[in-house]
């Protein structure tokens, strides 16, 4: 068995064995999902606390629903209305929910490193939902289940993610745990949106798209999150989506088994025409529905680990 | 204590007393994870023989509905339920190796539930070793094998582990024969407390 760890903050830290630790499990928590009553008893009388700093509708749900259909009391806190406005410092308000006793709080901040911090001075279980530009370690999982599942395996695969890099917290979890998993990795996109660092993780930089999907069997296109573009990152909307948007013309070059995959929410006619975004080769919905399974997944390994 | 020829008689006469008294009944077998799923599959070849028609059969992994999760140095491995069929209305005859504390039943029987209502659950099992710990009877027995708490019972099927054969391993003070020990690392336990083959 090789989960033995209190806390999910980075795919950095995480071994590849976990990681397929994670993935088997998901995949015999998918059957609950196809039942007429969506519920097992596994984690009765456990407290979940989401506690979101930043917007998120799909993660938040998605980890509401996983503890839900396992049984565990499941509370949400969102950082705005609360008493964080109220002045309270980030640790403060988590130590005083850790007050009441969860087994596992989940949380999703803009500061880098912020789960991490927590996961130190919680006894509770730690998951990280999403810190700024760090990462996102269940949406990885939930990527690499999602490939897995199409593709019979992971080893060898040729991913290429497209877009933002510099700003994405996705890309950043993928390359850690698809590095661990023995795929290719190259990144694709405008100079200013590649970090320099890129490198030092193992990954190819292209700054073609053509050049970079050609031999994909994965193309994975990240969100232009618009809110982070007011330095002078991209020209214009319109140009960023004529370069590096993804078209049914450009997927002719592609190979004919590639998968679409993108982390949400999808801008429709930015980084994705809406005929790729809802051709065969898009795998988006099943990236949703297998992050329940994935999050299910680990809380349950995370509810083992801090047993006597 | 069982060689080849015994555990296959013993799933043939099971498969005979199956048939008799569900008569023409909605029959499907449910296996629980790992060695009750083979069971099944075998029990259901051998009534496929008796009458025209295979009853259907599906597999059932008990992991999310055990009661001592939580208390376990690491959580079991989670494997998935097949039961492509509904319950609702039919005879489920649940299928498992080992009959022990009775704590597997318990929580198969509850998982059975929320996968629909079948009209009758009856269990078969392999071996009845004693040792109950809540009030479940088996309905068809293949060995009764009264065994001491200490032991452990091993159920060996060729699909699994080559040979067709059950066992009675006592731990010697000190240091269990590896079998034994492998059995009770795959549980969880430490040596020296209850354990059965059929739990892991």
């Amino acid at each position: 068995m090789a989960w033995k760890r209190k806390d999910l903050v980075s795919m950095q830290d995480t071994e590849a064995a976990e990681i397929t630790e994670v993935l088997d499990t998901a995949e015999s928590m998918k059957e609950i999902a196809t039942r007429e009553i969506k519920k097992v008893p596994t984690l009765r009388g456990k407290t979940i606390v989401n506690l979101f700093y930043e917007a998120s509708t799909r993660t938040r749900t998605s980890f509401e629903i996983a503890g839900k259909w396992l049984s565990a009391d499941v509370i949400n806190f969102s950082g705005s209305g609360s008493s964080a406005e109220k002045g309270e410092s980030f640790l403060d308000t988590a130590k005083n929910i850790e007050a009441m006793s969860p087994d596992v709080v989940v949380v999703r901040h803009k500061a880098p490193g912020g789960p991490a911090l927590l996961a130190k001075h919680l006894k509770c279980s730690v998951i990280n939902a999403g810190d700024g530009a760090h990462e996102h370690p269940t949406q990885a999982l939930l990527d690499l289940l999602t490939i897995r599942q199409k593709k019979g395996h992971l080893e060898g695969l040729n991913v290429t993610i497209v877009g933002d890099i510099t700003h994405s917290r996705v890309a950043r979890s993928d390359i850690h745990a698809m590095r661990k998993m023995g795929m290719t990795v190259t990144v694709a996109g405008p100079p200013t949106l590649i970090p320099p660092a890129c490198q030092d993780m193992g990954v190819k930089v292209s700054h073609r798209l053509e050049e970079a999907i050609a031999h994909a069997d994965v193309i994975m296109m990240l969100r232009l999150q618009h809110e982070r573009m007011t330095g002078g990152f991209i020209p214009s909307l319109r140009e960023y989506s004529r370069v590096w948007g993804l078209t049914l013309d450009r997927l002719t070059h592609c190979r004919p088994d590639v998968l679409i995959m993108h982390p949400g929410p999808v801008n429709r006619g930015v980084e994705l025409s809406p005929e790729v975004a809802d051709s065969q080769y898009s795998v988006i919905l099943d990236q949703v529905t297998n992050g329940v399974a994935v999050r299910m997944a680990v809380l349950y390994l995370l509810a083992g680990s801090r047993a006597a | 204590m069982l060689d080849q020829a015994g555990l296959d008689r013993a799933l043939t006469r099971i498969a005979h007393e199956i048939v008799e008294q569900a008569g023409g009944a909605d029959l499907a077998l449910v296996g629980i994870k790992n060695r009750g799923e083979t069971l099944a599959e075998r029990i259901a070849e051998k009534i496929a023989g008796i009458e025209s028609k295979r009853p259907a059969v599906g597999a059932l992994d008990i992991t999310l509905y055990r009661d001592d999760l939580g208390s376990r140095a690491e959580q079991p491995r989670v494997r998935s339920t097949e039961i492509p069929f509904s319950l609702k209305g039919i005879t489920v005859v649940l299928v498992d190796d080992v009959l022990f504390t009775g704590r597997t039943i318990r929580a198969a029987m509850d998982a059975l539930m929320d996968l629909g209502r079948p009209r009758v659950i009856r269990l078969a099992v392999l071996v009845d070793r004693g040792h109950r710990e809540l009030p479940i009877r088996p309905d068809y027995v293949g060995k009764n094998l009264p065994t001491s708490r200490k032991e452990s019972v091993a159920v060996m099927l060729r699909e699994h582990d080559g040979q067709d054969r059950v066992v009675i391993q006592e731990p010697e003070e000190g240091e269990p024969e590896p079998e034994a020990r492998r059995a009770k690392m795959k549980d969880g336990r430490v040596p020296g407390t209850p354990t059965s083959r059929n739990e892991e």
